[in-house]
């Protein structure tokens, strides 16, 4: 009866007999698993089974030839022993610094200025969003230009400012900020649209209320508006820093699919693509994918953790 | 004419200056867009004169002509890129609203724990992927091939939720109602609850069809000859082969961006409101 009377709530009728029940319980699950096969089956063989595989692979000295040996941990030992791995972790990690935080402060500013009733905010929104959706290859080619040493935009600009033209892709020094620069560029519009929307949701009354008691903009900013955003902010900040531990494209097209000079650009993807991809490294490889899949991982945690302690979930 | 109070005064300068902030703002985004429009518009000497010009002297049209002919495979790197989205497109459609309706409006076994599984794949990072699949496309001789291209991205479990989220807001007593008449699950789905799902399924598709055209290095990994390459490898090589010839460069660009630029400028309202709500879900 109890089996019944679930069914009944799931299909929103009465179902009769318990014998019935059942068979109706059958049916559907078989005609559900039908569903869900085709999606089961690209899922199995290209998200859960190489979840494993790359576990496994990462135990051998394996590079595409016949011969692999089982080798334990050593690739592990390997990959934390070798000074490029570290010049990629903090590569990562300043890519990670100089995006997330800048663009969830410039974003959040400008999603505060279009969060009013002005015109043309439909353009503005626009402009702020087309890099997101733009081809990062060819977007990444506009800007190789721009920064060209002689005859780029960007030097143009600066030279405005009396500032001397420098060399942007053949110094060490600025390869990180040229793809900081364009990282920014390019994400920036997707986290003004979602703060739009997280601002939807905060009570335009507990803001005017704080202004009636005589708090200026910026205290209705910092007491009501903001801890009410930090459900959003959080989300933000979480998927922009996900998205960042990502970043390759860029610094293939920029440098020639080369890590920038003196490998001044070597993140950790560009890391794994080199070891599996030029050096055939494919058990090494993995490990350092593995690696990189736990820096995600730990991070994520934290925030998570972090976020129990300051997001305000409620109003 | 009423005389402007201070109160008002202070008002009009703050919308000023907001405009201010937001013009100069959306003046810097658009800035690189509208230097490739304009720099694949010039000659080669005036792309290479100080000061640069703001406006082409004379627009050369013909430089995307040029640009198209630059790599002989350039109308198939655009096929490609075509196809493998187009079809991306279908066959995640298909196969996200089966799963979804299935984990919306059915009773089976194993559902909660399916549920958690498929939500854990949002954890896995794609480079984790990359080897093992790189392996796989290779074992199963998929190797330059649409399927290598194609089937490991036809499903994205973002869109399985978001059209399950959508399922569970029709009402069950539509469904009650097709019951009654004789329709089953698989009538109810194809001819009440897809056409009530227009918008997140055109949202979806949107969605799939902008990221796998811009994807990169899981075709640069998985084709290896011009006549599988996409648009995007495309660009490589005709950088490789042209050289700093940059007023191609641009028209090229341009045509590689053109169509992501029209879908979005056609469906802009759509696609940043889904974007806005994949935010507030979590």
């Amino acid at each position: 009866m109890k089996l019944g009377a679930t069914l009944g709530r799931g299909l929103n009728m009465p179902v009769g007999s318990t014998k019935f029940a059942w068979r109706k319980f059958w049916a559907d699950s078989a005609l559900a698993y039908l569903f869900l096969l085709p999606t089961l089956a690209v899922l199995a063989t290209f998200s859960f089974y190489p979840v494993v595989r790359a576990f496994t692979l990462s135990l051998y000295d394996w590079g595409l030839s016949p011969d692999k040996e089982f080798i334990g941990f050593q690739n592990y030992v390997e990959v934390f022993h070798d000074k490029v791995f570290w010049l990629a972790v903090r590569n990562t990690a300043v890519y990670i610094i100089g995006t997330v935080p800048v663009q969830i402060i410039l974003a959040l500013g400008v999603a505060l200025l279009l969060n009013q009733k002005i015109r043309f905010r439909p353009f503005y929104r626009l402009a702020f969003f087309v890099p997101y959706i733009t081809t990062a290859t060819a977007i990444s080619m506009v800007w190789l230009w721009i920064y060209h040493d002689q005859w780029g935009l960007l030097n143009y600009i600066l030279g405005w400012f009396g500032a001397d033209p420098k060399k942007w892709l053949l110094d060490p020094r600025y390869t990180m900020m040229t793809i900081i620069v364009i990282g920014i560029w390019k994400i920036i519009g997707y986290t003004v649209v979602i703060f739009l929307a997280g601002l939807q949701n905060v009570d335009r009354e507990l803001y005017n209320a704080a202004r009636v008691d005589g708090a200026n903009d910026w205290q209705g900013f910092w007491h009501v508006t903001w801890p009410l955003l930090s459900p959003t902010t959080f989300f933000v900040s979480i998927t922009s820093m996900i998205g960042a531990f990502k970043v390759f494209t860029e610094i293939f097209v920029l440098y020639g699919g080369k890590p920038g000079p003196l490998r001044a650009g070597t993140t950790m993807v560009f890391y794994v693509y080199e070891a599996a991809f030029q050096d055939h490294r494919m058990g090494y490889a993995s490990a350092a994918a593995y690696i990189l899949f736990f820096m995600v991982l730990f991070v994520t945690f934290f925030q998570l953790w972090y976020a129990k302690k300051h997001v305000h979930y409620d109003a | 004419m009423k005389p402007i109070a201070g109160f008002t005064l202070w008002k009009r300068t703050r919308g000023g200056l907001t405009h201010l902030l937001l013009l100069g703002g959306s003046v810097i985004m658009l800035l690189p867009l509208y230097w490739m429009l304009v720099t694949s518009l010039k000659t080669y000497h005036e792309t290479i004169i100080n000061p640069p010009t703001w406006i082409p002297k004379v627009l050369q049209w013909h430089n995307y002509l040029d640009a198209w002919h630059a790599q002989p495979y350039m109308g198939r790197y655009f096929y490609n890129s075509f196809y493998t989205s187009i079809i991306t497109v279908i066959i995640e459609v298909i196969f996200s609203v089966l799963a979804a309706y299935a984990f919306a409006r059915m009773t089976f076994i194993g559902k909660n724990i399916l549920f958690v599984l498929f939500l854990s794949t949002m954890m896995i990072p794609g480079e984790v992927l990359l080897v093992p699949n790189f392996i796989t496309i290779a074992k199963l001789h998929w190797m330059d091939s649409y399927k290598a291209l194609i089937i490991p991205w036809t499903i994205s479990v973002f869109a399985i939720f978001l059209l399950r989220q959508h399922f569970l807001q029709i009402p069950w007593e539509l469904q009650e109602a097709a019951y009654l008449d004789g329709a089953g699950h698989t009538r109810f789905l194809f001819q009440i609850m897809i056409p009530l799902s227009r918008p997140p399924i055109a949202t979806v598709a949107l969605l799939k069809f902008i990221g796998s055209w811009n994807a990169f290095l899981w075709p640069l990994l998985v084709t290896n000859t011009p006549k599988m390459r996409t648009v995007s490898i495309g660009l490589m090589s005709l950088m490789q082969d042209e050289g700093p010839q940059y007023h191609i460069w641009m028209a090229a660009a341009t045509l590689a961006l053109l169509p992501v630029l029209l879908l979005f400028l056609a469906a802009q309202e759509q696609l940043v409101e889904s974007v806005a709500k994949s935010g507030l879900k979590g």
